[in-house]
């Protein structure tokens, strides 16, 4: 029953500065397969697409299509090997028509004759069933449309290998139906499909087979339909289920009889969809759920980083209204974003600059720190988070991740917040710091603060939290305490279903 | 290594050292070519005030327009990541409301001269408000939304004065314009040096250059901090609205007159290559008021220089042209790149010669 094989990538490495992105990575795909590229950020999905596809050039390794070696060095190559991507963000040109981006760029001659490309993208397109028309402006198609469109042009160009990019992150669910049926009308037409996505039930709707890769490394091949969805979420985190039985929270549970520090009933905002929330004083609690679930949707609906559109808020039980980031403030909320370098850092501005603005931000504009009160804060931060820095007037961009992580932190520490938000604080630095920030976390819970912890890495978070919100495409599926903090229990929560 | 050539192309005194070596080099070529070129010498005016006069006089008070301009344009220039195209027009503006108060009265006395600034100030700002509100409000681009007023505005100074260039003439003008009786530094300048102060003083007494910045560099970041993102930018082009009320005052006292067609023509695009000559990231960010003000000084020095070759001043324009081609290459991104590039391979190709000379012995 095995396709011929399509395409193969052999002992893919890709180095970047200071860390190995991918190692030793095999990849096959068959024809007529969808094969789903699964892994949590930071695995080398990513990178390993964009070597297929010559955004990067591999650093050792080798690529074949239909057995024969192929090299690519630019994206016209890979498209002239028959690799053609559809991303997440559609690439096309939304005030053309559908038929002139079906065929820009490869017109024959220098005239374009707009009937006759008409006609022909009416072809392909009642060919693929695709309810659109080649005179149609692109961008009064629905999103669907366009990507299917983009697909339509990748087919069209003869290729042999399509890949997929998150192609159902903003499409509702009849779009994600009429996508998969030409996902599938195209499998059998012998185009191999790679499928990248975060959403798991989608992966076993279309998918004959998975790879799963990890930080970087191949984890496996495996048959759909001979992987559970529970082994495929353990397998994506990277433990073993057998691993987990023995760890237990450390974080004091004091929901039973603590002061609620806030609460938030049906609070939705323009990314996260109603839930209800709260925390007491000196808890440490922990929203999970793989990428995309919604669980940073949500606490930055806490935080008012979105715009909020409903829902009643309290803080030490007074009502309260949280629309922007700075009444968060001011009600001593602090939040740490999930992405340090578009949400967190000021890159160009001083170390110093850096810890005080928050603090800065709440005494008002007419308040500035002063110089010497803002070296002096600056100076006790950097020492008490051991922050390595050449001096505090270093722009904090030249800084390592984990130290970048740790300003933000001074940052947020320095105007002394009840309640702290801690969204990924621990991706992408080293050990030794994760470890110091989960420290500090369980300290300030100690010192009465309270604190949402959210990591990828779910041993951090039963390390640290004594209450765990499991969410699920977009939806809180569950929340776990006591007994049940284990992570076998958090990964049948997260998989939900048959497991 | 490299954070050492970043520390000199990058940031501290790195964003000034173009501005600098440009005025450096300035100065010694026009002592090799005249060194009488910047003799100062007192002397008497009209009115018979001892004065400075010379040709470095004659530049810095040139100047003073341009370099008050810059100063605010490089607050919008941070916080915006774009500029002010309007504020020609916009002086001219406020330059007709300051001469329509000041006509107004039968005579000119010190409260009308006050009011009438005053008054100028409030146009300015509002003219000012309203570029704030299209850029930091309604998302235009900065260039797109003061395009508006850099076609109209010369029309609205215009209607204020019924299409006429009326002559104001006071000692009180003179002494805005030229010189105060008993001081021979030409007012102008110290009016630039007034600017500057309160500038610094603005920057010491309120979070203004942190919030800027913080807005110029990650807006994402700044929101998301508390920061209001839209006061900051619109109070930026209200800063540059007061900025151009001083100079559009400064530019009617010296004439005498307002001409709502020539006041300060096509200052714009001198106050916005101040700015970068001053090495200031046209993009928004981290920025250097005293860059700007040196760049509008090297501006002015180029220009001045050229007139003492006895170049045309048709073909002035022409030099001018080939030298800001040169700065604004030399302090693009691109080459201190490739430079610190060069550098680094310069140094690692002689690390290799080390190592290797080390392997054979």
């Amino acid at each position: 029953m095995d396709n011929p094989i399509l395409l193969t990538m052999r002992h893919i490495e890709k180095r970047f500065p200071g860390v190995l992105a991918l190692n030793n990575v095999d990849f096959t795909l068959r024809k007529g397969e969808i094969h789903a590229l699964m892994g949590e950020n930071g695995a080398g999905k990513s990178t390993l697409i964009k070597i297929l596809t010559g955004v990067y050039q591999m650093d050792g390794g080798e690529v074949q299509i239909e057995g024969k070696p192929v090299v690519i060095h630019s994206p016209q190559d890979a498209q002239n090997s028959g690799i053609s991507t559809v991303y997440q963000e559609i690439t096309l040109c939304p005030n053309l028509t559908v038929a002139e981006n079906m065929f820009i760029g490869r017109e024959d001659s220098a005239w374009i004759q707009r009937k006759e490309y008409e006609k022909k993208a009416d072809e392909i397109l009642g060919r693929l069933e695709i309810p659109t028309r080649g005179a149609r402006i692109l961008g009064r198609c629905s999103l669907a449309i366009q990507q299917m469109v983009a697909i339509a042009r990748a087919v069209d160009m003869n290729c042999k290998v399509l890949i997929l990019d998150e192609p159902t992150s903003s499409l509702d669910d009849k779009e994600v139906n009429m996508l998969f049926k030409l996902m599938r009308d195209l499998k059998a037409q012998g185009v191999g499909i790679i499928f990248v996505t975060h959403f798991l039930e989608q992966v076993y709707e279309v998918s004959d087979r998975i790879t799963v890769l990890r930080n970087g490394e191949l984890v496996g091949e495996y048959p759909a339909s001979d992987l559970p969805q529970v082994e495929l979420v353990a397998k994506m985190i990277g433990k073993n289920l057998d691993e987990f039985s023995a760890l237990k929270g450390s974080g004091k549970d004091v929901s039973k009889n603590g002061e609620v520090f806030y609460e938030a009933e049906e609070l939705s905002s323009s990314q996260a969809l109603p839930f209800d929330f709260k925390i007491h004083k000196g808890e440490v609690n922990g929203f999970t759920g793989l990428l995309g679930s919604g669980r940073s949707e949500s606490v930055r609906a806490i935080f008012g980083a979105d715009k909020v559109n409903g829902g009643t808020v309290k803080v030490k039980g007074e009502p309260v209204k949280i629309t922007r980031p700075i009444d968060a403030m001011k009600h001593g909320i602090g939040y740490l974003a999930e992405d340090r370098k578009r949400d967190g850092i000021i890159a160009e501005l001083s170390v110093r600059e850096n810890i005080i603005l928050a603090l800065q931000v709440m005494n008002g504009f007419f308040k500035p720190i002063s110089r010497s009160e803002s070296e002096a804060f600056a100076d006790e931060y950097i020492k008490v988070l051991q922050i390595k820095t050449a001096s505090r007037e270093t722009p904090v961009g030249s800084l390592s991740g984990g130290n970048q992580q740790k300003v933000i932190l001074a940052r947020w520490l320095l105007t002394h917040p009840d309640y702290l938000i801690l969204d990924e604080p621990t991706r992408g630095i080293d050990v030794g710091t994760k470890l110091e920030i989960q420290k500090l976390v369980l300290k300030l819970a100690e010192e009465g603060v309270s604190v949402t912890f959210i990591s990828s890495e779910v041993e951090e978070m039963l390390r640290t939290c004594s209450r765990l919100i499991v969410m699920r495409d977009r939806h809180i599926v569950g929340e776990l305490t006591g007994e049940d903090l284990n992570q076998a229990q958090v990964m049948k929560t997260i998989a939900g279903g048959e497991a | 290594m490299n954070n050492k050539s970043k520390n000199i192309f990058g940031n501290g005194l790195g964003q000034l050292t173009i501005p600098i070596i440009a005025i450096a080099i300035l100065v010694i070529f026009n002592l090799i070519r005249d060194p009488s070129f910047f003799s100062i010498e007192l002397t008497h005016n009209n009115e018979g005030n001892s004065v400075l006069a010379g040709n470095l006089i004659t530049i810095i008070n040139g100047a003073s327009e341009l370099a008050i301009l810059a100063m605010g344009m490089t607050l919008v220039t941070a916080a915006c990541g774009g500029q002010d195209i309007s504020v020609g027009a916009a002086a001219a503006i406020a330059g007709s409301a300051f001469v329509k108060i000041l006509k107004s009265g039968d005579s000119i006395s010190a409260g009308t001269v006050i009011i009438a600034l005053l008054f100028a100030c409030i146009v300015a700002m509002i003219f000012g408000a309203f570029n704030g509100t299209l850029v930091a409000v309604f998302k235009i681009q900065p260039m797109i939304a003061t395009l508006i007023l850099y076609t109209c505005g010369r029309s609205i100074a215009y209607w204020i004065n019924g299409g006429a260039t009326p002559t104001v003439t006071s000692p009180i003008l003179d002494a805005i314009g030229k010189f105060i009786p008993g001081i021979p530094v030409p007012t102008p300048v110290i009016i630039v040096i007034i600017v500057g102060v309160i500038f610094k003083l603005v920057f010491r007494l309120t979070s203004l250059e942190l919030f800027t910045q913080s807005v110029g560099i990650n807006g994402n970041a700044a929101r998301l901090n508390g920061i209001n993102s839209t006061f900051v930018k619109l109070l930026s082009f209200i800063i540059l609205g007061i900025c151009v009320a001083i100079a559009g005052c400064i530019g009617v006292s010296r004439l005498g007159l307002i001409n709502h067609e020539t006041l300060l023509i096509d200052i714009e695009m001198d106050t916005i290559l101040a700015v970068a000559i001053g090495g200031n990231n046209l993009g928004g960010g981290k920025f250097k008021v005293g860059g700007s003000i040196i760049g509008a000084y090297v501006i002015q020095m180029l220009t001045i220089t050229l007139y003492a070759m006895k170049v045309s001043s048709t073909d002035v324009k022409a030099y001018k042209a080939v030298v800001i081609i040169l700065l604004v290459v030399i302090g693009s991104p691109v080459v201190k790149e490739k430079f610190g590039k060069m550098m680094n391979k310069l140094r690692s190709r002689r690390a290799k010669v080390t190592v290797k000379g080390a392997e054979r012995s």
